[in-house]
């Protein structure tokens, strides 16, 4: 186990680099603390499988170094690293037991054959898989295969960190939920460094103590799923996370006011003259419809999801998603939105601003 | 879903019955008739049963002609399976130098078989071909048309430098297919070369080696143009391979009778053979799916 460290690193795959956009990893620092458990959140192509295959060594990144433990690993190969990593689609050895295929990690390091055969059952009996040892792993369906990617990533107890590469994109739902349980406690169990990459908001914040949210190339916020919630860093966090996202509205703002078309939303904080595009954000959820209170909006549908309503409106001509209460009564005259002051938060150019207490 | 009866489908089926018919069935069947029949001349023939085909079995000429054959065949695939893998191995992933190598690879297959052996005749010749005389200048006595084992290297030689590419087109397209993330998982894994090669890239070469060793099995089992045209099938009888004997039987001696029973004999052991392998790659595919 150790600390991960990345300095200064930045990754392109073209040969000569010219502008920031030739990066598929913007320039980052960052250490991932020893023992924790963090989610790579992203869209598609936004740079976090990259970042994994620069710590697991199978990329060399362009600039920067990466260190474990203080000690620079930068140019190390993958197997100097002690590292393991699942990828998204199973990777087995077809002609192998499944019993071969969880020992041979450790077979590859020159274990003893006791000490194998004892942590390939214990491996085995956590993936479910104990009756399955002797068979061999062609033929398998997809979600068999995965689990034994999963326990051959597991199976070497002094690995330095855990990387997952959307490790559950081919398992059914009802696993998923059954292996993201048992990653969690082995990770409560033996504090493995564990680096999760996922696209998908509900593993992240289930998986992670600290979820990283990655956006074209950039780490935009590392938080712990509430600060994520509450406070996003910028106006993709606050859309990516969340079902639906944020809402975000262009704006004026002056002091503690935002203006939009001449009326104005109150804010829990006081803000100086701002440049560029300002915009604020309200997550649905600190939104509330009215007849009396509040800003005029035009409800185009209403989703009745179970637990609450998505409310889609129209608001001086961008979109807003209001979320009530499923007791609550949702009336044609209901037709104004107000906002939680101390949840809306102030956004120039995408990033968001701090603020004074008002 | 219930299948609708329609009778009318044979007429489709006919115009490809009626080609193969022509061009298979036919032919087939006159050496069929040639095999059981024996003539003296002016076209007229009489029964003679099995008779031939006991006259082979007993005759040392066609067993000695298919020991070589079995031999060849066995050297053949010993030599171009592995250095086939080999090549493929060693082949550039992507880029220029792949599509280069693919067309480099690709040559000797456009070649006709008996321009192939045109090429080997004269390039090994003593007096006027590059390996011949380099060989005679270096003091090495090599000379095809007179040395047994001059002859055999030749011909195998010949058969590996025209075949191997296939081997290794088809291997080539079967690494192809292994994704990235099996040699990534690889290496985390720590697995040495010789396993990466043993565990992911032998089993995902399976499929496509069985008919590259099917192809070849074949083609060497059958092979006549190539060594006719360098060695003539000598010195003496030593490079004398099935369908070498077969023409000089059927040709050069006329008797049509054993011919025809060699070449039937000479099918069915192919049939045979193949039918072997067809079953056991089917299987393979079973057990994968």
């Amino acid at each position: 186990m150790a600390k991960i460290t990345l300095d200064n690193l930045a990754h392109s795959y073209l040969p000569n680099p010219t502008s920031e956009d030739d990066f598929a990893l913007k320039q980052l620092d960052h250490d991932w603390v020893d023992g924790e458990a963090y989610a790579l959140l992203g869209s598609s192509g936004c740079g976090k499988s990259t970042l994994l295959n620069i710590i697991s060594g199978l990329l060399t990144p362009s600039q920067g170094r990466i260190l474990f433990d203080g000690k620079d690993v930068t140019n190390a190969p993958t197997a100097e690293r002690n590292i393991a990593q699942v990828f998204q689609f199973p990777v087995v050895y077809d002609t192998m037991t499944v019993r071969d295929n969880l020992a041979f990690p450790l077979k590859n390091r020159g274990e003893k054959p006791a000490y194998i055969a004892e942590r390939v059952n214990q491996i085995a009996k956590m993936i479910g898989m104990e009756h399955e040892l002797g068979r061999k792993a062609r033929g398998l369906t997809a979600d068999a295969k995965q689990k034994i990617s999963l326990g051959r990533g597991m199976v070497r107890e002094d690995v330095n960190a855990l990387l997952f590469d959307e490790p559950l994109t081919v398992i059914d739902p009802h696993m998923k939920w059954e292996l993201r349980t048992q990653l969690k406690k082995l990770h409560h169990e033996f504090g493995h460094t564990m680096i999760y990459v996922t696209h998908d908001q509900t593993e992240a914040l289930t998986f992670a103590d600290k979820v990283v949210v990655m956006y074209d190339g950039r780490v935009v916020q590392i938080g712990t799923p509430e600060e994520l919630f509450e406070t996003p860093e910028h106006t993709f966090v606050g859309y990516f996370i969340g079902s639906p996202g944020m809402n975000v509205i262009p704006a004026k703002v002056d002091g503690d006011k935002a203006y939009i078309n001449g009326s104005y939303v109150q804010l829990g904080r006081g803000y100086a003259p701002l440049d560029g595009k300002v915009e604020i954000g309200v997550r649905p959820e600190f939104a509330t419809l009215s007849e009396t209170d509040g800003l005029p909006v035009k409800i185009r549908r209403i989703e009745d999801v179970g637990r609450h309503k998505i409310i889609r409106a129209e608001f001086f001509g961008s979109d807003i998603n209001i979320i009530a209460n499923e007791g609550t009564p949702i009336s044609a005259d209901m037709n104004r939105v107000s906002f939680d002051p101390a949840h809306v938060n102030v956004y120039a150019n995408d990033w968001r601003v701090k603020g004074e207490a008002a | 879903m219930e299948k609708t009866v329609n009778q009318k489908a044979w007429f489709l089926v006919l115009p490809v019955l009626l080609l193969v018919a022509f061009s298979a069935v036919i032919p087939l069947m006159t050496v069929v008739n040639y095999a059981f029949q024996d003539t003296f001349g002016n076209n007229v023939f009489f029964w003679a049963g099995l008779s031939w085909f006991e006259e082979l079995i007993e005759s040392d000429r066609m067993w000695a002609a298919l020991g070589r054959q079995a031999i060849f065949s066995a050297i053949i695939l010993a030599i171009e399976i592995p250095l086939g893998i080999f090549v493929a191995l060693n082949m550039p992933k992507k880029g220029f130098w792949a599509s280069f190598c693919l067309v480099l690879m690709s040559l000797p297959l456009l070649i006709p078989w008996n321009v192939v052996g045109t090429i080997w005749q004269i390039f090994g010749r003593v007096d006027i071909g590059l390996l011949g005389y380099t060989l005679d200048k270096l003091g090495i006595s090599y000379n095809y048309t007179q040395d047994f084992y001059a002859a055999w290297i030749t011909v195998i030689v010949m058969d590996v430098w025209h075949w191997t590419s296939l081997v290794a087109l088809l291997a080539y397209a079967g690494l192809q297919s292994i994704p990235d993330a099996y040699y990534q998982a690889a290496k985390i894994d720590q697995a040495s070369r010789w396993n990466v090669f043993r565990y992911i890239e032998l089993p995902k070469m399976a499929g496509v080696l069985m008919i590259a060793i099917l192809l070849r099995f074949m083609d060497s089992f059958m092979i006549y143009t190539e060594p006719f045209v360098v060695t003539g099938g000598g010195p003496g009888n030593a490079t004398t391979f099935l369908s070498i004997d077969l023409v000089k039987m059927a040709l050069g001696q006329f008797d049509l009778g054993p011919a025809a029973a060699f070449s039937l004999m000479y099918f069915l052991v192919i049939l045979l053979i193949s039918w072997v392998f067809y079953t056991v790659m089917t299987n393979l595919d079973k057990r994968e799916g």
